[in-house]
């Protein structure tokens, strides 16, 4: 370990009074711009798409047999049918084959994470190689690697002569999401890896050493020491996977295809809707989804305190001087 | 390289490779080989002939680039789609910077109330679902006739792009000495000369490095492009790719996807390689995708 000590600069920083009047003007101006694109294509959209799901679009006829034109408020009827209308039979098998692929692939790729963090924390040598070749599932497109994986799974694919069987994996049924899960597991699951090991290499190895001289096993070394001092990291990974995977779309989408009820996601059906011009319910479809993810975000921010907030944090923290060298590198590069 | 020299004296010399020595560098293998082999399978395929992409040796028996010529013949419209997606990302990426640098360093540098606000609110954008931001904006850009254009592929891909960016940026940006900032100032600079002399030079690294991730995300993009684009020509490289069919309808042509994924990513896979120690210092400051 390279425990990298910083003088403390931070302490020099002590801000006049007038000095935070005027930086708060100066915040103004190069905060708006940000604020407003962000409030256009994001915050608007989805107060748009919130009214709009109260909404259908014109395409009725009227009484007299006119075309009635111009949307026609519904109230919660888009609601109603998701629930326990005619869309809810798609609506719940989105809602737990999401959810399904959100539990299982990321358990599946934070043990494997976990995994690939400790091997290349232990490897001394080959770890620039191994650095690299875990960077490239993270660049290929999540659309591309879909179709490699497509190719992979075909009837006569490299998968089945691999384990000598004649799964026909890109058709309905269970082996469908097997293979989504192995999709996405093999393209994330390195990148939870990566940040795991970045937080392994803020453990000092005197609190390792430490644990030695008392006598722990490997085992609970593990258990007591490394996992819960990467917790934070790797509850922030874990958020940002989760919600990663409860928007998923385009890896089940070309990897099996559309329509296909064992793989749909609720992104899939909100696009699917959309895409046929059902904006009212597909904006139903959105907001419950939009909803979902929030509800999740909180619990785990708030709940598990995942401190995603962390990375800008910890350095506003006023420092003291201290003469342990314990104190987490500021400097990502001297790290890893 | 040089972290290995860094680190040698650390260890004590072993000459004996016993079995438990041996072990970390096999879990270095099996971590190299799960990252690489459907890669690897994606480039041998791409130089197969179109008449072995049944086979699954290792090597393709004679090599061929039939799958290549196929991508780029004129009917497939490729090289177009290659050229949308570079400049939808291209143009996402130059946006989000101009915009997200100034933002960054009012977040790193400043004391201002509400800063912890707004970082939640950029963070918390990032977290909302594509699909949430696809589908109104599908319905108002049908009616005001942006349907098949840059800018609707471009403005909802900023939805992403731009928390990404600031978040990244603001990270880097407080690693800064920003000591030098005010000496400058002390020494009669104003502050935006002093932010353009001493602020910009050395943030490059970490601009760079931002940009190259904004880059590979909006290159990565497919919802958007997928529902903003009906026409062919306007599709980028990844939706194009998707839906690539065969000479005779049903078949999918593997080979020339493979050979199309291949130019695709190679490019972006060889810079990742050259700008691997920054992209991850990067990845790991993000937590964002």
């Amino acid at each position: 370990m390279t425990t990298t000590t910083e003088p403390d600069v931070e302490s020099v920083e002590a801000p006049a009074r007038k000095d935070i009047q005027r930086s708060g003007r100066l915040a103004a101006l190069l905060l708006s711009p940000t604020i407003l694109v962000l409030a256009l294509v994001v915050g608007y959209p989805i107060l748009w798409g919130i009214r709009e799901s109260l909404y259908e679009r014109g395409q009725g006829l009227d009484e007299q047999g006119f075309v009635v034109q111009g949307d026609k408020f519904v109230g919660l009827h888009h609601y109603l049918d998701i629930f326990s209308g005619p869309n809810s039979s798609a609506f719940w098998n989105a809602f737990w084959n999401t959810t399904f692929f959100t539990v299982v692939t990321v358990s599946i790729e934070t043990v494997l994470g976990v995994a690939m963090a400790l091997v290349m924390h232990q490897a001394f040598r080959g770890r620039g190689l191994v650095r690299a070749s875990i960077l490239v599932p993270w660049a290929i497109p999540t659309a591309v690697s879909a179709i490699l994986w497509r190719w992979i799974f075909q009837a006569d694919g490299v998968a089945n002569a691999v384990i000598h069987s004649q799964v026909l994996w890109t058709t309905e049924g269970f082996h469908a999401k097997l293979a989504v899960i192995i999709a996405d597991t093999w393209k994330t699951a390195p990148f939870i890896g990566l940040l795991a090991l970045a937080g392994l290499q803020l453990i000092p190895q005197e609190v390792y050493e430490a644990a030695r001289v008392d006598g722990a096993g490997i085992w609970h070394t593990f258990w007591r020491i490394t996992l819960p001092l990467i917790k934070p990291v790797l509850l922030v990974a874990v958020l940002f996977r989760m919600l990663d995977v409860l928007r998923m779309f385009d890896l089940p989408f070309v990897l099996i295809g559309a329509h296909k009820e064992s793989v749909e996601t609720l992104s899939m059906l909100a696009f699917d809707e959309a895409t046929n011009l059902r904006y009212g319910s597909a904006a139903a479809f959105a907001t419950i989804l939009f909803f979902y993810v929030a509800i999740i975000a909180y619990a785990f921010v708030k709940l598990l305190g995942a401190d995603i907030l962390g990375q800008v944090r910890e350095q506003r923290k006023p420092q003291q001087p201290r003469r342990t060298p314990k104190r987490v590198p500021v400097r990502q590069e001297a790290t890893v | 390289m040089s972290a290995l020299t860094a680190r040698a004296p650390v260890r004590p010399p072993r000459r004996a490779l016993r079995p438990r020595r041996a072990l970390p560098y096999i879990g270095i293998a099996v971590v190299g080989i799960y990252c690489l082999a459907p890669f690897y399978w994606m480039v041998v395929s791409a130089f197969r002939r179109p008449q072995d992409q049944g086979q699954n040796s290792a090597l393709p028996a004679p090599w061929s680039l039939q799958n290549f010529t196929a991508v780029f013949k004129p009917a497939v419209g490729f090289q177009r789609a290659l050229l949308n997606s570079l400049v939808v990302a291209g143009t996402t990426t130059i946006l989000v910077l101009l915009i997200g640098t100034c933002t960054a360093y009012a977040l790193a540098r400043l004391n201002f109330r509400g800063k912890y606000f707004v970082l939640g609110i950029i963070l918390a954008t990032s977290m909302c679902p594509g699909i949430s931001v696809v589908v109104p904006l599908l319905k108002l850009f049908t009616n005001i006739g942006f349907i098949n254009t840059y800018q609707a592929m471009i403005l909802p891909s900023m939805s992403f792009a731009l928390p990404l960016a600031v978040w990244n940026l603001t990270v880097f940006f407080r690693q800064l000495p920003f000591e030098l900032e005010q000496a400058a100032m002390c020494d009669g600079c104003t502050r935006g000369a002093a932010f353009r002399k001493i602020i910009i030079p050395l943030a490059a690294p970490g601009v760079f490095t931002t940009a190259i991730i904004t880059f590979i995300a909006a290159w990565n993009e497919f919802i958007i492009a997928l529902s903003m684009v009906n026409k062919k020509e306007m599709q980028t490289a990844t939706v194009s790719i998707s839906k690539f069919t065969g000479a005779y309808g049903f078949d999918q042509p593997f080979g020339t996807q493979m050979a199309a994924g291949v130019v695709v990513t190679v490019p972006l896979v060889i810079v990742v390689l050259i700008c691997q120690r920054r992209i991850i210092a990067g990845l790991t400051a993000g937590g964002v995708k």
